[in-house]
C-alpha cells in the first residue's frame, strides 16, 4: 500500500517546513538535555537528561519507532542538523553556490558498519555509568553532536549517521523488520532518468544525504527516511509503502559486519537483562566501577560473549549443515534470523526498565534540572512502577513471538541458501530460554 | 485438513499452557523471617523464596545510606535509615516471581538496585518455556508442510 498516495502525506513530505518544525523542537530538546546534564542535579532519576533520554526517548525508540517506523527516528533526529546546515550553507532549500568545505568521499575501507559496531560497544561497556550519570550522558550527547559537525566539515553527506552513529547502526539493522519502506515505483524510470537528481541533487533538493541511490534500494538498512529523494525526483517515482513486517529479511544479508551487529545487539540485551535487571549485586558493582579490575573482567566477559561465545556456538551449529556456500557466507546469511529475536529481546528488556521508571517522567517534566521547580504541578509525583501485573505476560509474548519470528526467518534463509534451519532454530530456542530466565 | 487440525491442537495447547491454573502440592504456611542487608546498589540476600500463604517478615538493614524495599505486585514498601532496621510484614498470597527494588533514591545505580522474591513456583517462567516448546514444535510442523515440500501433481503441456 502506497502511503504517499494519501492526499495529506505527499505535500507534507515534499514541503521542508513540517520536518523543519519537528527538527527544531528535537534540537531544542537535545541541547536542553546536554545543558541539564551539565548544570542540573547529579541525581539521575531527577535530571531531564537521564529521564528524557534513557527512559522517555528510549521507550519511544525501541517500543514504537523502530518496530513500526524503522528509521523513522533518523527522519527527525537532531544530531546531524547543525553539521548538515554548515555543510550545505543553508537550512532549507539548496543555495545558489556550493559551500567550500572539504567534501571528501568517506574512505572505501570504512564503508561498512564496523565503526558503528565499535562505537555502540564503547558506549555499551560504560552503559551503567552512562545510563545513570547526567554529566556523562551530557558529554556523550555533546560528543555525538560535535562529531557529526566535524565529519560534515570533512566528508560529504551524512557520514556520521551512515558510518559512525552508535544508535543508527542498530536502528538500521532492525528497520528491516518494520512495516514501512521507501522505494522507487518503476525501475525503468530511474534507469533512464537524466542526472539522477535523487543521488546527485538538484535545484529542488539535495542529493541523498545517506549516500544511497534510491533506484537501487532493496532494504531499509541504509535509507534514513530523510525524504530528500521525494523532493528531488522529477518523475514522482519515489513512494513510501506499507508492507508486511520483516519483508527485507526474505533475502538474507551476506555481510559479516551486519551479522556481527545482530550478535552485538542480541548479546547486549541479554547482558543488560542480567546486569541491570537481575538480582546480582556483584555484577552491578563490576559494571558500574569503571577502571577497576572487576570492570575489566566484566568488559572482557562482555566482549567474549559477543564476539566468541554466541557466534562460536552459532557457527558450530551450522558447521555441519549441508550447503554449497562457504561457512562465512552461511554464518552471515543465517545471522539475519537473529534480527527479529534481537529486536524482541530489546522490547522485552525495555518493557521492564521503562514501565518501572516511567513515573520519573512526570516529576522531571515539572522539575527538569532537579532544582525544586514545579512548572506543571507534577514535580512531587511519587515513584511507582506501572503495569507490573502485565509485565511478565507482555515479556513472554515478546520473547516467544520473537522466537517464532526468528525461526520463520531462519527457515526462509535456509530455503534461500539451500541449507538446514534446524541449528539456527535450536540456537534461537536456547538463547530465548536464557532470556526468559533472566527476565522472569 | 490434517494441517488445520494440527494447528488447532497447537493453539489449544498454547492456551492451556498460558492460562490454565497450575496446582502444586500445598505446603503448610509458615512464618518466614529474612534479614536483608542493603548497600549501594545491592541487597544481600538478593533472592528470597517462600511458599504461598507464608507469613513473611523482612528486616531491612541499611549499611550505608537510606534505602528502601518495594515489592512489585504486592505494592508494599519499607525504608531503612543507615544503621537502622525496618520491618515489613505481609502474607505471601500471590504466587509467582516478583522483583523487589529500592524505592528511595540512593545513588547513581539506584534504579537497578533489585532483588527477586519467588512465591511458590515461578509460574510465568514455566509457562513461557512451555509456550517456547510449542512454538518450536509448530515451526517444525509448518516447515514439513510448506507448499514446496508437498507432492504437486505433474502437469504435462
Amino acid at each position: 500500500m502506497e502511503l504517499t498516495r494519501l492526499p495529506i502525506l505527499k505535500p507534507a513530505l515534499k514541503s521542508r517546513y513540517p520536518q523543519l518544525a519537528v527538527f527544531i523542537v528535537m534540537l531544542a530538546g537535545y541541547i536542553f538535555a546536554i545543558l541539564a546534564g551539565f548544570i542540573g542535579t547529579p541525581v539521575g532519576s531527577r535530571n531531564f537528561s537521564i529521564v528524557f533520554v534513557w527512559i522517555a526517548w528510549w521507550a519511544i525508540l525501541i517500543l514504537v519507532a523502530v518496530p513500526f517506523f524503522g528509521r523513522g527516528w533518523c527522519a527527525v533526529c537532531p544530531i546531524p542538523l547543525p553539521g548538515e546546515w554548515l555543510q550545505r550553507g543553508a537550512v532549507l532549500n539548496p543555495p545558489d553556490k556550493k559551500p567550500k568545505w572539504l567534501n571528501l568521499r568517506w574512505p572505501k575501507f570504512l564503508r561498512n558498519i564496523w565503526l558503528q559496531n565499535i562505537s555502540f560497544l564503547l558506549l555499551a561497556l560504560f552503559s551503567s555509568v552512562l545510563l545513570t550519570t547526567p554529566n556523562i550522558t551530557a558529554i556523550i550527547l555533546a560528543a555525538m553532536l560535535f562529531a557529526a559537525i566535524g565529519l560534515s566539515m570533512v566528508f560529504e553527506r551524512r557520514s556520521f549517521c551512515r558510518y559512525l552513529c552508535p544508535v543508527g547502526g542498530f536502528i538500521g539493522l532492525y528497520s528491516q523488520t518494520a512495516p514501512i519502506e521507501l522505494r522507487i515505483k518503476e525501475k525503468q524510470v530511474c534507469v533512464v532518468c537524466d542526472g539522477k537528481p535523487c543521488y546527485n541533487g538538484s535545484q529542488t533538493g539535495y542529493g541523498c544525504p545517506w549516500d544511497v541511490f534510491p533506484g537501487g534500494l532493496r532494504k531499509n538498512t541504509y535509507c534514513g527516511l530523510c525524504m530528500e529523494c521525494i523532493r528531488t525526483c522529477p518523475h514522482d517515482n519515489i513512494a513510501i509503502n506499507l508492507r508486511p513486517f520483516s519483508a527485507d529479511l526474505a533475502k538474507p544479508s551476506a555481510r559479516i559486519d551486519e551479522a556481527f551487529k545482530a550478535f552485538i545487539m542480541l548479546a547486549s540485551a541479554m547482558i543488560y537483562a542480567g546486569v541491570l535487571l537481575g538480582p546480582w549485586g556483584a555484577l552491578k558493582d563490576a559494571a558500574y566501577n569503571v577502571g577497576t579490575s572487576a570492570w575489566l573482567i566484566y568488559a572482557i566477559i562482555f566482549l567474549a560473549i559477543i564476539f566468541a561465545v554466541l557466534p562460536g556456538f552459532f557457527a558450530l551449529g551450522i558447521l555441519k549443515t549441508k550447503s554449497a556456500l562457504p561457512l562465512k557466507q552461511r554464518f552471515a546469511s543465517f545471522a539475519t534470523a537473529l534480527i527479529p529475536l534481537g529486536l524482541m529481546f530489546w522490547v522485552a528488556f525495555s518493557l521492564s526498565f521503562v514501565l518501572t521508571n516511567a513515573s520519573y517522567i512526570l516529576a522531571s517534566l515539572s522539575d527538569p534540572l532537579g532544582l525544586g521547580w514545579n512548572l506543571f504541578g507534577t514535580a512531587s509525583t511519587a515513584w511507582k512502577p506501572m503495569l507490573t501485573s502485565i509485565l511478565a505476560p507482555a515479556q513472554t509474548l515478546a520473547l516467544v513471538g520473537g522466537l517464532i519470528w526468528s525461526a520463520r526467518t531462519a527457515q526462509k534463509a535456509a530455503n534461500e541458501i539451500k541449507s538446514s534451519s534446524i541449528p539456527v532454530i535450536t540456537f534461537c530456542f536456547i538463547v530465548t530460554l536464557v532470556m526468559l530466565w533472566l527476565l522472569l | 485438513m490434517h494441517s488445520r487440525f494440527f494447528l488447532l491442537i497447537l493453539i489449544i495447547a498454547g492456551l492451556v499452557v498460558a492460562f490454565v491454573p497450575l496446582s502444586f502440592r500445598p505446603i503448610a504456611p509458615q512464618e518466614r523471617t529474612f534479614r536483608i542487608g542493603a548497600r549501594q546498589f545491592a541487597y544481600s540476600p538478593s533472592e528470597l523464596k517462600v511458599n504461598p500463604g507464608d507469613k513473611v517478615t523482612i528486616q531491612l538493614v541499611s549499611t550505608d545510606v537510606v534505602h528502601g524495599l518495594y515489592i512489585d505486585g504486592y505494592d508494599i514498601s519499607i525504608e531503612a535509615d543507615p544503621g537502622q532496621t525496618a520491618a515489613l510484614n505481609f502474607f505471601a498470597d500471590k504466587p509467582g516471581s516478583f522483583r523487589f527494588r529500592c524505592n528511595v533514591t540512593c545513588g547513581a545505580m539506584h534504579p537497578f538496585m533489585i532483588g527477586k522474591l519467588t512465591v511458590g513456583s515461578n509460574q510465568w517462567l514455566y509457562r513461557s518455556i512451555g509456550l517456547s516448546i510449542i512454538a518450536a514444535i509448530s515451526l517444525f510442523f509448518i516447515r514439513s508442510t510448506r507448499p514446496s515440500d508437498r507432492q504437486l501433481p505433474i502437469t504435462i503441456y
